[in-house]
């Protein structure tokens, strides 16, 4: 059988292509992995900072996140919130809100909210709305977001939370008329749910321990009373 | 098989038969990445690396491999470069690893590196193999970049914006924007086939025009099959 020891050079070149590969993608795993971690973490930090501008928090936010469990989180789409805190005071949370209705699905948003519900900023943190339509709620894109900052539940009032097409006090994304509607109605919906929950949620407490991992998230559960 | 020299090298995989306006290969990440100059870039230098290390890699163990064996032997090699490269980018790179999200990953599937291999390094000493990849990589990353100027220029008025992505802050200054909106079609996906239709029809007039004034139909390269 002169087929069988090229067989068998080949298999041993499979076994140390094999080999070597896995050693190769470990050690770049183990150079990378710390950075990547940290990577991650800072994007968070500054994806949340931004949404609190000239708060004057000093705990680390990443370390202050809740999940939002319960039918009343369900139904206002969010899921997630990090309260930023001066010592024990609590200054503000953010809100983690998705809208489900955008034009290409969920549309996810981080707002800060002051502990008296004035909303501090909002940012699309992820989306597949439309290039050149849609993804003008995208900072990068567009100032369009920014106009959240300021209002709140009874600013404008209830029934102006929509785009002026529809009557309300919010400008419009031309030609994105679907997106703006879904980031509105999340916005007022995470602020509703403020309102009810807020109290609560603030003085949750939340482990300070420095030694915890940073990934230990507190689960938290709001329920409506039931009818 | 014969070793080519680098001249004819260069000439094959640049133009004769170019991976992205010839050849035709590798046009999922060529179409869904192409929207800015910095996009195509960054995935062109990526797969440029993966296709010069296979290539050097292939080559080198080309003594070892069978028949049977030598395209599993070539996978593990892909795989395992891309998977470095993501990590490399997730790490060094955060920010225009978001930016180039799924399609670094999908670098594994493009027909070019694996066709390469076989049909190149696999026969070929180590020099000319990995001069192969530079060309082939080099092809290929120069339509992306000219495909992502284009639909850049057209969809939105600007070129190089994001480059501080890849460069650094030092980077950021360089973006031209022109004082006028895009035409939003050319960073829609229909906008990569009308762009990357309209260079490869210039390229063969181009072609064309230089076989018929060189009078000479014997270098008339036969379209390859397409995968
Ligand atoms: C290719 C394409 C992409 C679109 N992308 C979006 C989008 O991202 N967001 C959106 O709200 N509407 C999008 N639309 C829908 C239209 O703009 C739609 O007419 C409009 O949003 C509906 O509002 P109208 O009541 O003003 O017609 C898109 C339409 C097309 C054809």
């Amino acid at each position: 059988m002169s087929t069988q020891a090229p067989l068998l050079r080949g298999l041993v070149a499979l076994v140390i292509v094999a080999a070597v590969a896995a050693l190769i993608v470990a050690l770049t795993w183990r150079a990378a992995a710390p950075r990547i971690a940290e990577n991650q973490r800072l994007l968070e930090q500054q994806q949340l900072a931004e949404v609190l501008p000239d708060v004057d928090f000093d705990n680390r936010l990443t370390e202050a996140r809740l999940s939002l469990e319960g039918a009343a989180a369900r139904t206002a789409g969010v899921d997630t919130a990090w309260i930023a805190r001066r010592g024990i005071e609590p200054l503000g949370v953010i809100l983690r809100a998705v809208a489900p209705d955008g034009y290409s699905g969920r549309i996810v948003l981080l707002l800060g909210v002051t502990q008296g519900g004035e909303v501090l900023g909002v940012r699309a943190l992820e989306h597949r709305e439309t290039p050149g339509l849609g993804d003008a709620i995208d900072i990068e894109r567009s100032d369009w977001i920014r106009q959240f900052t300021g209002r709140s539940l009874d600013e404008p009032a209830r029934a102006d939370w929509t785009i002026r097409r529809d009557g309300g006090a919010f400008d419009g994304i031309t030609g994105a008329t679907i997106t703006s509607r879904a980031v509105i109605r999340a916005v007022e919906r995470a602020l509703l749910y403020f309102e009810r929950e807020g109290a609560a949620l603030m003085h949750t407490p939340i482990p300070t321990d420095v030694d915890a991992p940073s990934d230990t998230s507190q689960s938290v559960e709001f329920s409506e009373p039931r009818p | 098989m014969s070793t080519p020299s680098t001249a004819d090298i260069f000439r094959d995989g640049l133009l004769r038969r170019n991976a992205g306006l010839v050849q035709l290969l590798g046009l999922c990440p060529l179409l869904a990445v192409s929207n800015s100059v910095v996009n195509g870039l960054g995935l062109g230098l990526a797969t440029l690396f993966v296709l010069v290390c296979t290539n050097l890699i292939v080559s080198l163990l080309r003594g070892l491999l069978v028949t049977p064996l030598r395209i599993p032997v070539f996978v593990l090699i892909i795989a395992a470069l891309v998977t470095v490269v993501e990590l490399v980018l997730q790490a060094w790179f955060p920010a225009l690893d978001r930016r180039l999200g799924i399609f670094v990953p999908l670098i594994v599937t493009n027909c070019t590196i694996l066709a390469r291999a076989e049909a190149f390094a696999s026969r070929q000493p180590p020099l000319a193999a990995g001069l192969d990849g530079l060309a082939t990589g080099a092809g290929f990353a120069a339509v992306l970049i000219a495909l992502g100027a284009l639909r850049e220029l057209v969809g939105r008025g600007s070129l190089f914006a994001g480059m501080d992505l890849l460069f650094g802050e030092a980077a950021a200054g360089i973006t031209l924007s022109l004082p006028v909106d895009g035409l939003l079609l050319a960073i829609l996906p229909p906008g990569a086939f009308i762009g990357l239709g309209l260079m490869i029809a210039v390229f063969r007039w181009q072609q064309q025009r230089r076989d018929t004034s060189a009078d000479t139909a014997t270098t008339a390269t036969p379209s390859r099959p397409t995968a």
